[in-house]
């Protein structure tokens, strides 16, 4: 099996990678379009700021190869919000793969939510096995609220979306390689997807 | 609920760990990655590995230390000690690390801050506070709070958040050693101040101790090094504890 983690120079890469050898699988890093759309399970990683991700992903061209790829993607952290409509962060337009609008959290609570939250209302084979309020390692301060494409809601000041789900685009706002044995149970069930 | 975080803190010299450490199950009480590995099979939240060594050695044992333990451990963790410039965190992060945590340094060039915060996202910048409180004001220290500065803790949290760090770690360097609790009313009046997480450190003696800071502290998490290394404390039953005193942890 081969899998590609989307290179463009904004992610903890390395986290991702040694999460999959742990596994028993191998991960190439590519940013090269024939590639990732050659690979059978495509990872796409992000942390940082959201217009400045962008900006990288269309300096390489990525932006407009994602939307179409086939295979089973997983945008993780800010690689899922990328996939959204939009995002308040840098009032950035996103690759519209989500049909939702990323928003930033109030002042009510503290930001960055930065810590272990359950994730709840699971509905995806991303969970198969996966029992309800499970604990998820999240640092970030804007989030997807919840919406059709919803598979696992988090409550911090409000209910949003830990999870989404369109066809074969799959992205959770936890970070599965940071998250413990049930975190690389998630990343696992991916890769057998 | 977002829940309270248990962390244990260790120090490194020349990639090893300081500070005895007691564990009987240990084949290297020296070796970073096996405690490391140790704290996350017991259930801490993260790590901080700080690194203490003076040697111009000391990036590459680092950077090393910092591959293994990635590769090892499924938990976050950050690194201390010693980052003085955005390229000392740029090759920590790309091997693994999640977090850096900026102390003197910060103080001296406070733009480091921003640097960070901008290319890297304040997700992963924690900044590092030792004060110590002289007549009544708590004022800043530097060199592991052997060296007092003329700047005061609660106008130096609000300049680092302003400044764009993620989370702030903050040493009582009047409670660190003692084992008689952390510095509460400090903390409490941090969490108010500044709307980023607060880390307690300095002072952890016993369960009731963690108990009382994330009550009345407010802290989001407590950072203890001694009592866990000689098993004074296990996080175990430490979270057990914390859990019966209705606050939330993930056990």
């Amino acid at each position: 099996m081969k899998i590609v983690i989307i290179n463009y120079g904004a992610g903890n890469i390395q986290s991702i990678m040694f999460a999959i050898e742990r596994l028993g699988y191998k991960a190439v890093l590519s940013n090269d379009p024939d590639e990732i759309k050659a690979a059978d399970k495509v990872i796409f990683p992000g942390v940082g700021e959201a217009s400045y991700a962008m900006k990288m992903l269309k300096e390489s061209g990525l932006d407009t190869l994602i939307p179409t790829l086939k295979q089973p993607v997983f945008g993780i952290c800010l690689g899922m919000q990328l996939m959204c409509n939009h995002s308040e962060e840098g009032d950035t337009k996103g690759l519209g793969i989500f049909d939702v609008n990323v928003v930033k959290f109030s002042k009510k609570v503290k930001v960055p939510q930065m810590g272990w939250n359950v994730i709840y209302n699971l509905k995806s084979d991303l969970f198969k096995g996966i029992a309800e309020k499970e604990y998820m390692y999240l640092v970030h301060s804007f989030y997807a609220p919840i919406c059709a494409e919803t598979i696992a809601t988090t409550d911090y000041e409000l209910e949003y979306s830990s999870a989404l789900e369109n066809d074969n685009f799959y992205g959770t706002q936890f970070h599965p390689e940071k998250s413990g044995d049930v975190g690389e149970k998630i990343l696992d069930n991916f890769l057998k997807l | 609920m977002l829940t309270k975080r248990i962390i244990p803190c260790l120090d490194i010299k020349n990639g090893r760990t300081v500070k005895g450490v007691n564990f009987v199950d240990l084949r290297d009480a020296g070796d970073p990655v096996e405690l490391a590995k140790i704290y996350s099979d017991e259930g801490a939240d993260e790590l901080v590995f700080l690194d203490i060594s003076a040697t111009e050695e000391r990036r590459r044992t680092l950077v090393d230390l910092v591959r293994k333990v990635a590769a090892t451990i499924n938990i976050p963790f950050t690194v201390g000690g010693g980052i003085s410039a955005v390229e000392d965190v740029e090759v920590l992060l790309q091997n693994g690390a999640d977090k850096v945590s900026i102390n003197s340094s910060a103080v001296k060039n406070p733009q480091l801050i921003n640097d960070l915060a901008q290319k890297f996202g304040s997700q992963c910048v924690v900044v590092a506070i030792d004060a110590k409180q002289i007549d009544g004001e708590w004022m800043v220290h530097l060199v592991g709070g052997k060296v007092p500065t003329e700047i005061k803790l609660f106008d130096w949290a609000q300049e680092v958040e302003q400044r764009g760090a993620g989370e702030i770690l903050f040493t009582s360097m009047n409670h660190d050693g003692t084992k008689n609790g952390f510095a509460n009313e400090a903390l409490a009046k941090l969490s108010e101040l500044v709307n980023i997480p607060i880390i307690a450190s300095g002072g952890a003696g016993n369960i009731q101790h963690f108990v009382d800071t994330f009550v009345e502290g407010k802290s989001d998490a407590a950072l203890a090094a001694s009592v866990f290394h000689f098993k004074e404390i296990e996080i175990k039953t430490l979270k057990k504890e914390l859990k019966k005193n209705n606050i939330e942890v993930r056990i």
